[in-house]
């Protein structure tokens, strides 16, 4: 009963922490708005006659909303994928840019704000170049005749080095006066400036990518068991990695290439679900969902409300993140061996 | 005949693991593959259900070739417990029994009530319901190897194959299993095992294979097949064959007088 009583409190807990986060969040920044205001925003579209000053119109619709939206689907994004690679590479050590999504979509950005500068090439090269570095890294560990897991991270391990040493010979290039700061703040990691435009951008490749890793979630279960037993019960589990990987690589790179990098979601929303839901992909997909987009929601408010200058999110997730991870590791997975 | 092994040949990169072995296997038979370390028995059981792809030669399960079946196709015929197994996530007993339920099922699928019933059914079969709730991680060797075989009889296999399965078991449990497979086989099973142990051949078996050297040296019923001199061959050390209790053997190895230094 009491093993009931508490899973039905993290449900509930995971289905409302994200919705009241959302409301509350329009609540924070510089400029007071009361919840009353920001409720009648809300609906004023669907209620004409509720009126509201221009100012909180134009705050909440064009600063708050596109960044709450940002942090929301950044989250959720990066923790689903972290989940979904600790399952199939069976290592709960992994996270999201294990094949060299982030470091290849930084290349894109960084070669972006050189040759260009505008925001909407800046997200296309991010996005684009996510995705052609795990491709590099897949084509990698399938041309090896032996090409098994341990082969396809090792590739990841390289081509993300790679690209990294691509970035520091962009930012030696780059204009010290203008572009090097902006690549440099872009790898960092910030969603101050996310428009409404790019966050519709990135929501066909968002959707595509949750949909298909929702509905592969029972299987991989059967992928962290090993390949060869997954394989004695029927699945073919180079294929429906491959598959997965593909879905995790269109949710990192659109999610990265609106935001920048942002680390360690990825790894530690996948741990702190697992401590709440358990193993089981089936319940523990859906609760990373969750938590990941509240997480990241919950530190971009601390980012723009606590200090006055603007702190980079991703230098945040870290300082925040780190010891979280540290505790949870000492709480949860002492008898893991 | 429920399978049908016709002259197949396996070779890892360049290396003949074995070469043109022909056996069947029928329903309610326990083919015990016996023979020493390293001599392919794991290999050849891979074969069976394409985790390897055998060079020639056929295997027929059911009159169909599996080289043109799928792999879920595969695993509703054949199920199959590997020697060892590293757990990364501390799933719940019954999530790995459950998962027995996946050559049922499409990819995009999840498990139904029925596959539940079924899950909690073989957990039944096996005595170990009381386990459902706990983690797989935290299992006996002993437990875990039941959940094992919970999922795999889950999976509503003809054929079971279990690669050393007693090989982590204590001295009680080995025999429980035994005894378990036994009654699997007289269930209308057919299963196909391997062993260090000749004696476990006497136990439970109908068949017996001794593989050396790339092929099977000897097959048939374990009477005629666990000999002195047949183990002599496969092991390279004397063996006794002891009567006990009328009409069970036991297979004693003797000793060598081995010295340190003569070890090749």
């Amino acid at each position: 009963m009491d093993k009931e009583n508490k899973e039905i409190i993290s449900l509930v807990l995971l289905v409302f922490l994200p919705i009241i986060l959302f409301f509350a969040s329009f609540l924070m920044g510089r400029y007071p708005i009361s919840p009353v205001d920001v409720v009648k925003t809300i609906l004023s579209p669907l209620f004409p006659q509720l009126t509201v000053s221009s100012t909180v119109n134009t705050i909440v619709w064009q600063i708050r909303l596109p960044r709450i939206l940002a942090a929301l689907l950044v989250g959720a994004s990066l923790a689903m994928a972290g989940t979904a690679f600790q399952g199939i590479f069976k290592n709960p050590l992994v996270s999201s840019d294990l094949l060299g999504v982030s470091n290849g979509a930084g290349f894109g950005a960084a070669l972006a704000i050189l040759l260009s500068g505008s925001s909407v090439v800046i997200q296309l090269f991010a996005f684009v170049f996510g995705i052609i570095s795990v491709s590099i890294t897949y084509l990698i560990s399938k041309a090896y005749k032996a090409g098994g897991i341990l082969i396809l991270v090792l590739s990841g391990v390289a081509i993300s080095a790679f690209f990294n040493s691509l970035i520091s010979g962009i930012k030696f290039i780059a204009d010290p006066e203008d572009k090097l700061p902006e690549i440099v703040y872009w790898l960092m990691g910030s969603l101050a400036s996310v428009t409404m435009n790019e966050i519709i951008m990135i929501i066909i490749p968002l959707f595509i990518g949750f949909i298909i890793l929702y509905l592969l979630r029972w299987q991989m279960n059967i992928l962290a068991m090993g390949d060869e037993e997954a394989q004695s019960l029927g699945l073919n589990p180079s294929r429906v990695r491959l598959i997965i990987i593909a879905a995790c690589t269109l949710l990192t790179s659109a999610a990265v290439s609106i935001s920048g990098i942002i680390g360690w979601i990825g790894m530690i929303i996948p741990h702190m679900a697992r401590m709440i839901v358990g193993p089981d992909n089936k319940v523990l997909l859906p609760a990373s969902l969750s938590l990941g987009a509240s997480f990241l929601l919950l530190i971009d408010n601390i980012s723009r409300v606590v200090i006055s200058i603007e702190i980079p999110i991703g230098i945040l997730t870290a300082v925040i993140g780190v010891p979280i991870f540290l505790y949870l590791l000492r709480r949860g997975y002492s008898e893991w061996s | 005949m429920v399978l049908d092994v016709k002259n197949i040949s396996f070779s890892y990169d360049d290396e003949l693991i074995f070469d043109n072995i022909s056996f069947s296997v029928d329903k309610g038979d326990v083919l015990c593959i016996l023979g020493p370390n390293g001599t392919g028995k794991t290999t050849l059981i891979k074969c069976l259900n394409r985790i390897h792809e055998i060079d020639s030669g056929e295997i027929l399960i059911d009159g169909k070739d599996i080289k043109d079946l799928s792999f879920a196709q595969i695993s509703r015929h054949i199920g199959y417990i590997p020697q060892s197994h590293i757990p990364t996530f501390p799933f719940s007993v019954f999530d790995v029994v459950l998962m027995g339920r996946a050559p049922y099922l499409n990819l995009t699928d999840t498990p139904k009530k029925e596959d539940e019933e079924i899950a909690l059914n073989a957990l039944k079969t096996l005595g170990i319901e009381d386990l459902k709730d706990k983690e797989y991680t935290n299992l006996s060797g002993g437990e875990r190897q039941l959940v094992f075989l919970a999922r795999i009889l889950c999976q509503q296999p003809d054929i079971l194959i279990l690669d050393e399965p007693t090989s982590h078991l204590d001295f009680g449990n080995q025999i429980k299993l035994l005894e378990i497979i036994d009654n699997l086989a007289k269930s209308g099973l057919s299963i196909i095992m391997s062993s260090h142990f000749p004696d476990h051949a006497f136990l439970s078996s109908t068949k017996v294979a001794i593989m050396k050297d790339k092929s099977f040296i000897d097959f048939g019923k374990p009477d005629d097949v666990v000999t002195e001199e047949n183990l002599r061959k496969a092991y390279s050390i004397d063996v006794k064959l002891i009567n006990i209790d009328d009409n069970r053997k036991v297979c004693v190895p003797l000793k060598t007088n081995l010295k340190l230094g003569d070890i090749k």
